[in-house]
């Protein structure tokens, strides 16, 4: 098991191959996002950010059911995703922080975490941005036939808006190797899915377009990642698209502003009982893998890095002045140093 | 020398660009088994494939998003936008998506993205088909915008707007593509983006003009009594500050000539900076030619008085040169 902020992104990636590494992330990716709430209060955050708790088990489930390869577009409720993919918890914190040793070196902040050695594009503020580039990602490992795939990660609310028809159309009638995965967790921002959506299940929009739409317990990380095998295997094939839901809850607000008053009462300690932290200890205890105590250990253990890391960061340099002018383009300051995806 | 049509130029120009580099693709609306709406894409799928000529649905946000996508991960399309209004409904992918992608990601990666769309009034399309819409695009950081004005021009913009590293714009005025002139095509020949060119020399005025506008610009100043230097700009965004105003600083006037309203027209930054850098030495008030604040009509009558025409210009030019002051506009006495 590593508790690994000196790691690189590609190496905390590769971990997720062991099972209590992945519980590990998903502890790492609470104390994360617990600490950002805090980091907030304590006046390091400018803006806003979008707590993912609760979706843990998407968010790793899904990284391990895809190789470092494979390009991954995502929404600003992305800290989980960055971090299940591999970005540092340095890499998270040091950019909501918008300090150089961030992943966007402090100029993207929370909506804007990118790590190309993982495959992770910068995660987009507009909702629905993220399908249409995934789409562009799967024609272009199509193109150079290496096999690759390309993920969407997205919300129940983005099922509503055009960019999200418009992709499960293209990448129908295009057979592309891409799989829309989404995160339906009842909320589209403050509104729940009733007020705003026809359906309950956005995985009945695939009919429309021809492709699979699969429904699955996002509480689950192994039901997640069993649910992804045959969608990645399906666009590997060169078959096409799947839409794949997973159903989940935010067990925070939709901002750091929010206190969600809006949900009816229950609703969230109905949810907090399927907590996927504790789905997965219990099963990893059964499994003999993980002792009684083992989760709080690891939460104090992971508490504790985290910390180290937050002091890191704090203590890290904010951007200087030319940052704010490199890289804007290829005559800018920086060069033209192009990262180029799938080399071989 | 062939007298060589723009439409010819802009299949050539694709053609020559996919032939040297396997990478490039087109993309868009009937361009692959149509030949484009325009005729420009024509003989392309039957020579490079159906891999790299590709017809979309009629889906701009999915399309120009696939492209945002394709070049971040090693291609290099070629989208075409058939009408520029369309881009409305695909414009978060080209101005928030790829011209932020180097940035965010502190130049690990990169959007190679061709955005190529017929423009421009002239023909009777009517307001929703007749726009320049450069507006939408100049001032974002990361992208650029070029706009051709003939044959020659056409088959260079898109040769360097393919081989940029970043997301270009290139607008091809509509009405220019039934236009011939002599030209030899050559596939070294580049027109640089962010240089402008001068289109045809002289001393009493510098007349700054892109587009379908240069042809009237040419024609206002070959029949002019004033000595008119006509500038080119051919990239709107960034555009070439240095030749406008070595120019400026030689004839003493500055005219814009533009395709774009009176409020918020390009003309206004280039005033601006004039106004700004050589202010001293200006004989008289820079002066801007542009369409009225309306929307583009249809009637016949109307879009001609709609558009400058070039024995408009060359009196607006007289008044300026004779008078240093600035003439009204057509429509301050016609409303």
């Amino acid at each position: 098991m590593t508790i690994s902020n000196s790691n690189s992104p590609l190496a905390r990636r590769e971990a997720l191959k062991n099972r209590l590494d992945q519980l590990q992330r998903m502890v790492e990716i609470r104390a994360v996002e617990n600490r950002i709430q805090k980091l907030f209060a304590e006046g390091h955050v400018r803006g806003s950010t979008h707590l993912a708790n609760g979706q843990e088990a998407v968010s790793v489930g899904v990284a391990r059911s895809i190789d470092p390869d494979d390009i991954v577009t995502c929404t600003y409720r992305g800290h989980g995703h960055a971090l299940a993919l591999g970005v540092t918890p340095a890499g998270v914190i040091g950019e909501i922080c918008g300090r150089t040793i961030g992943c966007a070196g402090g100029v993207g902040g929370s909506m804007h975490l990118v790590e190309p050695s993982v495959g992770l594009l910068p995660t987009a503020a507009i909702i629905g941005a993220g399908l249409p580039i995934a789409c562009g990602a799967a024609m272009a490992a199509r193109a150079r036939r290496n096999g690759r795939v390309a993920v969407a990660i997205f919300g129940d609310g983005t099922a509503n808006i055009g960019a999200f028809h418009e992709s499960l159309n293209f990448a129908a009638i295009q057979k592309l190797p891409v799989i829309f995965v989404c995160e339906n967790n009842l909320y589209g921002e403050y509104s729940r899915i009733n007020l705003t959506t026809p359906v309950e299940d956005i995985a009945l929009r695939a009919s429309s377009y021809n492709m699979p739409g699969i429904i699955v317990d996002g509480q689950d990380v192994d039901t997640v990642a069993e649910a992804m095998a045959e969608p990645v295997a399906r666009a590997r094939r060169g078959e096409g698209p799947s839409l794949v839901e997973m159903k989940t809850y935010r067990f925070s607000g939709h901002s750091r502003s929010d206190p969600a008053t809006y949900r009816p009462a229950g609703e969230l300690d109905a949810w907090l009982k399927r907590d996927p932290i504790t789905v997965f200890a219990d099963k990893l205890v059964a499994e003999k893998m993980l002792s009684r105590d083992g989760l709080e250990k690891m939460q104090a253990e992971t508490n504790e890095a985290i910390e180290r890391v937050v002091a890191e960061v704090l203590d890290s340099p904010a951007p200087a002045l030319g940052d704010l002018f490199a890289h804007v383009n290829g005559q800018s300051p920086g060069g033209d140093q192009r990262y180029s995806f799938w080399r071989n | 020398m062939a007298k060589i049509w723009t439409r010819q130029a802009v299949l050539r120009a694709l053609d020559d660009a996919m032939s040297d580099d396997p990478t490039v693709i087109l993309m868009g609306e009937d361009v692959a088994e149509a030949g484009g709406p325009f005729k420009v894409t024509e003989g392309l799928l039957a020579k490079h494939g159906p891999e790299r000529v590709i017809d979309t649905p009629i889906s701009e946000m999915a399309f120009m998003g696939a492209a945002v996508g394709a070049a971040v991960c090693g291609l290099k399309p070629v989208v075409e936008i058939m009408f520029i209004e369309f881009l409305g409904v695909a414009l978060d992918q080209l101005t928030t998506q790829a011209a932020t992608m180097r940035y965010l990601s502190r130049g690990r990666l990169t959007t190679p993205l061709v955005v190529r769309a017929s423009a421009g009034a002239g023909q009777g399309f009517g307001c929703q088909h007749s726009q320049m819409l450069d507006h939408w695009l100049r001032g974002t950081p990361g992208l650029k915008l070029a706009v051709t004005s003939n044959a020659r021009t056409t088959y260079g913009l898109l040769r360097s707007a393919i081989e940029d590293p970043d997301p270009v714009v290139v607008l091809e005025p509509r009405i220019l593509y039934s236009e011939r002139e002599d030209h030899e095509f050559d596939p070294a020949y580049r027109t640089p983006l962010g240089k402008a060119e001068i289109a045809r020399p002289g001393k009493d005025a510098t007349l700054v003009t892109c587009g379908a506008m240069v042809r009237v610009a040419n024609e206002a100043a070959a029949n002019s009594d004033a000595s008119i230097e006509v500038i080119d700009l051919l990239t709107l965004w960034p555009w070439d500050r240095g030749a406008v105003l070595e120019s400026v600083a030689r004839t003493g006037r500055l005219v814009t000539l533009e395709e774009a309203t009176a409020s918020a027209g390009w003309g206004a930054d280039v005033v601006s900076t004039v106004a700004a850098e050589a202010f001293g030495g200006l004989k008289a008030p820079p002066h801007r030619i542009t369409l009225p604040d309306a929307p583009i009509p249809y009637s016949g009558v109307l879009e001609a008085r709609y558009l400058p025409n070039p024995a408009y210009v060359s009196e607006q030019i007289a008044a300026l040169v004779s008078t240093n002051k600035a003439p009204a506009p057509w429509w301050r006495n016609a409303a």
